[in-house]
């Protein structure tokens, strides 16, 4: 088994009193909460800061915790002799055969042990547990639908009642009509119901890669569709890539920078039917170096246009 | 384990008030109490049993985490949660925005 320093994690002295660790506690939740926090390791910490303080808040837990002993965080360690006696109520037998320390989780002994084991020896239904992950899946894989694996270390519960921490893989299809924070709920995949107690749910959290060309709103897609000056005064035919492959888009004569221009249909398609659109946003392009007969052309077309961008400006400009 | 079965939370899913409960693991009461709050819509409030959209699955869970995790009394749950929406709202619009933008500008 390996030593978790709980008050470390809780930043707190091993002396610290039960209204120091609850406001250590509070702070640290507040910090790190998934609900709530933007950090990018949020969701481990909190598991860890709730591990904790589950079991510094408990005094005869807290008192247990304390027998163990001080180790550097992630040692190997066994309980000292008769602890298991003192803390565990006669339940194992360490070193007799019956039970093993070796792959136990220290939050698995509180939680187990001193808490009472999982539904053994009772008849309350308990639900399994509900797991959430996130996939991260890329847009062509949103477009298709596709299928992840998934590597999760989750508790389950032996016949005694005893949690132990085991990794399952789960293959998980997910259906077209993905997108970015969409979550899927894969019903009775998650931990097992004890005592007749349903089982719990998978949830997936979609997470969508970022694209090289397009960005994603819900179900529409953006893309910069950048045109020459004279493509966008006199109009034309360009091709556009979409996730289903390219197609030709009309741009009309008089295109203006920003403009959007809407691909009916070419999105993201939707869970249930029909799909989101692809905007091309325009981009007026202008070549970083023009040649000699170019600077002429331009140069021309300045002296006979009576076009002003400005003219909006009005004499607000001269004041 | 191959999984075969899934279904999106999404607004076009119902679920009855039980089924809320029992996959939230909210009670009916705290439910009700965030129904009255305004921190969670049924699909028709008028309606004699209630049912919510599926979407509605992710703020109760939300809901009961922060009811247990905070031990957060009713009235600052419910503010929390309804923060908390509206925290996600502007999230969805800047999201919707700056896939609007072109490239340069984002």
């Amino acid at each position: 088994m390996k030593y978790k320093d709980y008050y470390a994690v809780m930043g707190v002295e091993r002396n610290a009193s039960p209204e120091q660790i609850k406001s250590a506690y509070r702070k640290l939740a507040r910090k790190y909460h998934p609900d709530v926090s933007k950090e990018p390791n949020a969701e481990e910490r909190f598991k860890e800061i709730g591990e904790a303080y589950e079991t510094l808040k408990d005094p005869q837990k807290r008192a247990a915790y304390d027998r163990l002993g001080s180790h550097r965080p992630g040692e190997e360690f066994r309980p000292p002799p008769g602890w298991e006696t003192q803390f565990g109520e006669g339940q194992f037998h360490f070193g007799d055969g019956q039970f093993s320390f070796e792959d136990l989780d220290l939050s698995d002994l509180f939680s187990g042990i001193m808490g009472g084991r999982r539904g053994a020896g009772g008849k309350i239904r308990m639900p399994g547990q509900d797991y959430e992950v996130t996939a991260h899946i890329s847009l062509e894989e949103a477009y298709r639908g596709t299928e992840v694996d998934l590597d999760l270390q989750v508790p389950e519960h032996d016949e005694r009642g005893f949690t132990h921490r085991v990794q399952r893989n789960f293959k998980a299809r997910i259906p077209k009509g993905a997108t970015d924070g969409q979550r899927l709920r894969l019903a009775g995949k998650g931990g097992k119901g004890l005592n007749g107690g349903r089982d719990g749910d998978l949830y997936l959290n979609i997470a969508l890669r970022p694209h090289r060309l397009f960005r994603v709103s819900g179900h529409d897609l953006f893309l910069d569709l950048p045109l020459a000056p004279w493509e966008a005064v006199l109009g034309t035919t360009v091709e556009v890539p979409t996730l289903g492959g390219s197609v030709k888009l009309k741009v009309p004569a008089g295109t203006r920078a920003g403009q959007q221009l809407r691909l009916a249909g070419r999105g993201l398609p939707k869970p249930h039917s029909g799909e989101g659109d692809l905007f091309a946003i325009v981009q007026i392009a202008v070549p970083s170096a023009a040649g000699e007969r170019e600077r002429a052309l331009y140069k021309e077309l300045a002296g006979i246009s009576t076009f002003n961008p400005r003219g909006h400006f009005g004499e607000e400009v001269v004041k | 384990m191959r999984i075969e079965q899934e279904s999106w939370l999404h607004e076009r899913y119902e679920l009855s008030l039980a089924q809320l409960c029992e996959m939230s693991g909210l009670s009916e009461t705290e439910l009700r109490g965030l129904v009255d709050c305004g921190a969670i819509a049924p699909a028709d409030p008028g309606a004699d049993e209630w049912s919510f959209s599926a979407d509605r699955l992710l703020v109760a869970r939300s809901a009961h985490r922060l009811r247990k995790d905070f031990d957060l009394d009713f009235q600052g749950l419910a503010l929390a949660v309804t923060l908390l929406e509206r925290v996600r709202d502007l999230e969805d619009q800047l999201r919707d925005l700056r896939a609007r933008l072109p490239g340069g500008l984002r």
